[in-house]
């Protein structure tokens, strides 16, 4: 148990609190990435899951690329980038949209998909153009499977943020490697702790906003 | 090409070692969720508390994970029992849900037609319950088995050694068709090992050629 002290006196020790590598900024550093990164890859998987939704068709070419996203391990990736690219901000940044996009874009699909197709249809019969239909009647009805891909887009990044210290790219991992060097246990678990703790904030958090997504009068089904 | 072609031996090794670090907390995490999902299926006020848990646990960083299991297990950093153990556990986190899916997706009537017949619980899990879960707790199993695959190789940042040496030697020597080669690896071992499940799938269950998630 006293490492458990131990890394909780370590988080209380004021001096970590002060000037540009504080606990906020690296904190503020691990949020940076979570949402810029989630951020941009919505808008590149978001666009892709409406059309392969609305559009019915690419569905399995969809769903083998996810799949094969998802088999990349998080590390390789970066650091391949990061010989590529150099050290620094940009090669966690692009590490952490390629493992975004997946559960964005699995989430848009299956959402739009799931539209009852009668609803679509009544929609078209009431004079809707396209454009209408998507995003008066498909993606308003795919919001919470949309926000469910958003929620875990959040999880999986601010999970793998941590690696970016590897490769210089600043976050919580930096006490994390920094201590791994010195073989320093203590700051590894506090640090390790902290950003357990943050992914359980988020985590709540986008539970919340995933409730709050669905829309007045609808029933969600658990899609899985 | 040239890196491997000179170092074609270490990246098998590599690879075995990946292998047998990857199957471990696949099979003892099945183990332990299915009476776990059992249970929170059969007893859906335990259900409604489990399944949420289970979840929360899949919420927790991996490398943070490793890091924390220490304190709990009493190991040391450097043991590869932190790595088997913490991925065992998203396994669980993963499969528990899963488990629970599968079991509701078993037609209430075959059910009641084997107590009809007969069954005792435990003859009804074993020969009706879990061979007609099967395709839905395979498509689990393929899920928990690729994620696995791929988060062994954090390991080798605590000093757990597989493919993801590759990676951390490879950046430090600048040489990335190393870092190639062990990103490929692993993608070709996941795929390995989401093909074999699929292949006992077919042999575990004949009449379901097809897998439905």
């Amino acid at each position: 148990m006293n490492f458990l002290t131990d890394a909780i006196a370590w988080i209380s020790n004021p001096a970590l609190h002060e000037g540009a590598n504080s606990l906020t900024a690296r904190i503020g550093e691990h949020l940076g990435y979570t949402f810029g990164a989630v951020l941009i890859g919505a808008l590149i998987a978001i666009p892709l899951g409406i059309l392969v939704g609305h559009t019915r068709r690419g569905a399995g070419i969809a769903v083998t690329f996810t799949g094969g996203l998802r088999a990349l391990p998080s590390l390789g990736v970066l650091i391949l980038i990061a010989l590529s690219v150099g050290i620094g901000f940009q090669a966690p940044l692009a590490t952490f949209v390629i493992m975004a996009i997946p559960p964005l874009l699995s989430g848009t699909y299956a959402g739009i998909h799931a539209v009852n197709p009668a609803t679509v249809d009544a929609a078209r019969a009431m004079g809707m153009t396209p454009l209408q239909v998507i995003f008066q009647v498909e993606f308003p009805l795919a919001l919470p499977l949309v926000m469910a891909g958003v929620r875990s887009a959040i999880l999986q990044v601010v999970a793998t943020a941590t690696l970016a210290a590897y490769v210089s790219g600043g976050a919580l991992g930096v006490y994390i490697f920094s201590a791994l060097a010195r073989r320093d246990y203590t700051q590894m678990l506090a640090a390790s702790l902290i950003v357990i703790a943050l992914a359980f904030a988020l985590e709540g958090l986008f539970a919340l906003l995933q409730r709050l997504a669905r829309p007045h009068g609808t029933v969600v089904l658990p899609v899985k | 090409m040239d890196w491997l072609a000179k170092n074609w031996e270490l990246v098998i090794n590599l690879s075995w070692v990946h292998i047998g670090l990857s199957i471990l907390p696949v099979v003892v995490g099945l183990a332990v969720a299915l009476p776990l999902g059992w249970v929170a299926f059969r007893y859906k006020r335990v259900g409604r508390f489990l399944v949420p848990a289970s979840g929360l646990l899949y919420t927790i960083p991996s490398l943070p994970l490793f890091i924390a299991l220490p304190v709990v297990l009493g190991t040391s950093i450097l043991d590869p029992a932190n790595l088997v153990v913490g991925l065992t556990i998203y396994a669980v986190a993963l499969l528990v849900r899963q488990i629970v899916d599968a079991l509701a997706s078993v037609s209430q009537d075959v059910r009641q037609a084997s107590v009809a017949m007969g069954y005792s619980s435990w003859q009804r899990f074993w020969r009706v319950d879990l061979p007609l879960a099967g395709p839905v707790l395979l498509s689990g199993l393929r899920v928990v088995a690729v994620s696995t695959v791929s988060l062994v190789s954090i390991g080798s940042v605590i000093g757990v050694t597989s493919l993801g040496y590759l990676f951390l030697n490879g950046f430090k020597r600048g040489i990335p068709a190393e870092v190639f080669t062990g990103v490929v690896a692993t993608v070709i071992i996941a795929f390995l090992f989401d093909g074999a499940l699929v292949l006992i799938g077919r042999f575990a269950m004949p009449w379901k050629r097809k897998v439905t998630s």
